[in-house]
């Protein structure tokens, strides 16, 4: 178990020694982003752009454009909330090769409360025409992800978590961009999730089993590009999808998968996520209970939806 | 007003010891820059703006906005000294289902108007409402306390140029001038330096303090007041910490509570043995 905001900062300062054109810029947050253990062994290549999210997002496309490639760190909040307009105009309508790592996604940030807990931030980065939006499940996948970005050219978003996850994927698991991942086979109805969601939809998949409902485990590691081709044969398959999430059932992977299905393949549908409402405070593991983000409400849905099927 | 000083100063140690037990019980919190602004809120509530903890949303109170909005413990706890809530609402901060959440927020708690912790949009708000204020011909009055680090933000300098432009002298800023951020020295991260210079320049009214002087607080805001013309930017030299001697001036306490070890040790500081 370890935070992605973790292996961010993990392979960060990799990345750094065996590319001296990566470069890092943080708005006070270094040592929450994770950011520092770049800047500790790199320090003229990293900017603490102090708090100014939109100065920075700009800064990191002035960077790009002279051959630099940029990783901009601060809190999920922050980054698509005070850069969202900068991040259109100067990262995604040029295809600016600048990397938007934002931590703290979620209501997991915990005690700081509503203002602090984006649950909105994946639907608006995924509205901007150009962008790339990863969101990795565990550590493993974080530093795969970080990987396939660096070698990306052009703007990604990838959306990290603050606390400490299970892992989902093996060591050294290789991430592709645009590409899901069956973590777990099934064919009565799939569980299509992203983030902190798939290692408890694999558990909740593991007791379904034991009910006799067996339920398939889709990871979207990319909420855009979306990997239709393996949702599309999930929902032809199975025929019921219950899409997880830790964000607004509003505009992450729930509204893209319920798009790309309502126009392609209409299926059995419900989406887990937060229903249209601002976080609070609250211990990090109350406000998922407190939200119906674990493997329980995963169950109770999964035997909703098959039942329904009949 | 011998007495009235000493009557706050007194107050603010009070604060400072609720402070102190807020953020120890609820394990999660703000405590260098609750500490460091505690005597501007203080006197403020307790001696310079009209209010009414019994009509929160009484029409002609002044208008508070914290704009570091971190520092919520210096405000729930000034708001419960004023009998806005009961102060055992306190114990409660940071919990799932209490209503004092950890950056303020004007839809649970009495007595907040404006939800503020995204950092640099509390001057905006506190600036319109000026202006509604004086649109309604009323002489009401605002505060806005920010912190140093905080003026980072751009949004403040458009802040900052509008109020000037409107001529918002029922308008009040305190800049908390503790000189740390959260990865260490203002001056070091993203130099301000020279704040007062910065808001002459925009054409406010300028006031240096010492943020801890209740005699030099209580002065700049009477001077604020008699302003006219422009609104008035109080710069106030703080320590972040203030108080407390294991907390004052480290980077490090900016968002870490008093742990079990330290807690009497802090209340000593204060002047509390119970
Ligand atoms: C827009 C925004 N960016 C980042 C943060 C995270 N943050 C919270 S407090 C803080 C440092 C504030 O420093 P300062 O304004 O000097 O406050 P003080 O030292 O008085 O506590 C930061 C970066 C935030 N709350 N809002």
């Amino acid at each position: 178990m370890i935070a992605t905001r973790d292996a961010y900062g993990e392979v960060l300062a990799e990345l750094g020694g065996e590319n001296d054109k990566i470069v890092v810029l943080d708005a006070d947050l270094s040592g929450s982003t994770k950011t520092g253990v770049f800047a500790k062994k790199f320090p003229n290549r990293f900017f603490n752009m102090g708090i100014a999210e939109a100065n920075m997002v700009g800064t990191a496309a002035g960077l790009a454009s002279v051959g630099k490639i940029p990783f901009l760190s601060t809190f999920a909040i922050f980054a698509a909330g005070r850069g969202w307009e900068q991040i259109r105009q100067a990262l995604a309508y040029p295809k600016a090769n600048v990397k938007v790592v934002a931590t703290h996604g979620g209501v997991t940030v915990g005690e700081d409360g509503g203002s602090h807990q984006s649950v909105e931030d994946v639907a608006i980065m995924r509205a901007i025409p150009n962008m790339t939006v990863i969101v990795p499940a565990d550590g493993e996948e974080t530093k795969g992800a970080i990987r396939a970005a660096a070698a990306y050219k052009g703007p990604v978003y990838v959306r990290l978590g603050r606390n400490k996850v299970p892992s989902v994927f093996p060591a050294g698991h290789k991430f592709e961009i645009g590409k899901g991942v069956v973590v777990v086979p099934g064919t009565d109805l799939t569980f299509i999730t992203t983030g902190l969601m798939t290692a408890q939809a694999v558990i909740a998949a593991e007791k379904l089993k034991a009910e006799g409902i067996s339920a398939r485990v889709l990871h979207i590691g990319t909420i855009k590009p979306l990997d239709k081709e393996l949702v599309e044969e999930a929902a032809r398959e199975t025929g019921a999808v219950i899409t997880a999430e830790e964000h607004s059932v509003i505009g992450g992977l729930g509204g893209a998968v319920a798009e790309f299905l309502g126009e392609n393949c209409p299926t059995l549908m419900k989406r887990v996520g937060v229903y249209d409402r601002f976080g609070t405070s609250g211990k990090s593991d109350e406000l998922l209970k407190y939200f119906g983000l674990n493997a329980e409400t995963l169950i109770e849905e999964a035997r909703e939806i098959v039942s329904r099927k009949k | 007003m011998k007495e009235k000083i000493a009557d706050l100063e007194e107050k603010a140690r009070r604060l400072r010891v609720a402070i102190v037990k807020t953020l120890h019980k609820s394990q999660s919190g703000h405590t260098g820059g609750s500490l460091s602004a505690i005597d501007m809120v203080c006197a403020l509530y307790f001696h310079k703006m009209r209010h009414n903890p019994q009509e929160p949303a009484w029409d002609g109170r002044d208008r508070f906005v914290l704009s570091k909005g971190h520092a919520a413990p210096a405000l729930y706890v000034t708001l419960a000294e004023c009998g806005y809530f009961p102060s055992e609402d306190l114990m409660m901060l940071r919990r799932l289902g209490s209503h004092l959440q950890g950056h303020p927020d004007s839809k649970g708690t009495p007595g907040v108007d404006v939800c503020t912790g995204s950092l640099g949009q509390g001057l905006s708000m506190a600036n319109g409402m000026a202006l509604g204020l004086k649109l309604d011909g009323k002489d009401n009055r605002v505060y806005a306390v920010l912190g140093d680090g905080e003026l980072q933000e751009g949004q403040v300098w458009e802040a900052a140029m509008a109020a000037a432009h409107y001529k918002s002298d029922n308008l009040c800023a305190l800049i908390d001038s503790n000189g740390l951020q959260i990865d260490g020295d203002v001056s070091k991260v993203m130099n301000v330096s020279s704040i007062s210079d910065k808001f002459k320049a925009f054409g406010w009214n300028v006031i240096e303090i010492d943020g801890h002087d209740m005699g030099q607080i209580i002065a700049a805001l009477d001077a604020a007041e008699a302003h006219k013309g422009a609104p008035t930017a109080i710069v106030a030299k703080t320590v972040k910490g203030k108080g407390v001697h294991l907390f004052e001036n480290k980077a490090s306490y900016h968002g870490v509570t008093p742990n079990d070890e330290e807690l009497p040790e802090a209340l000593k500081c204060l002047g509390c043995f119970d």
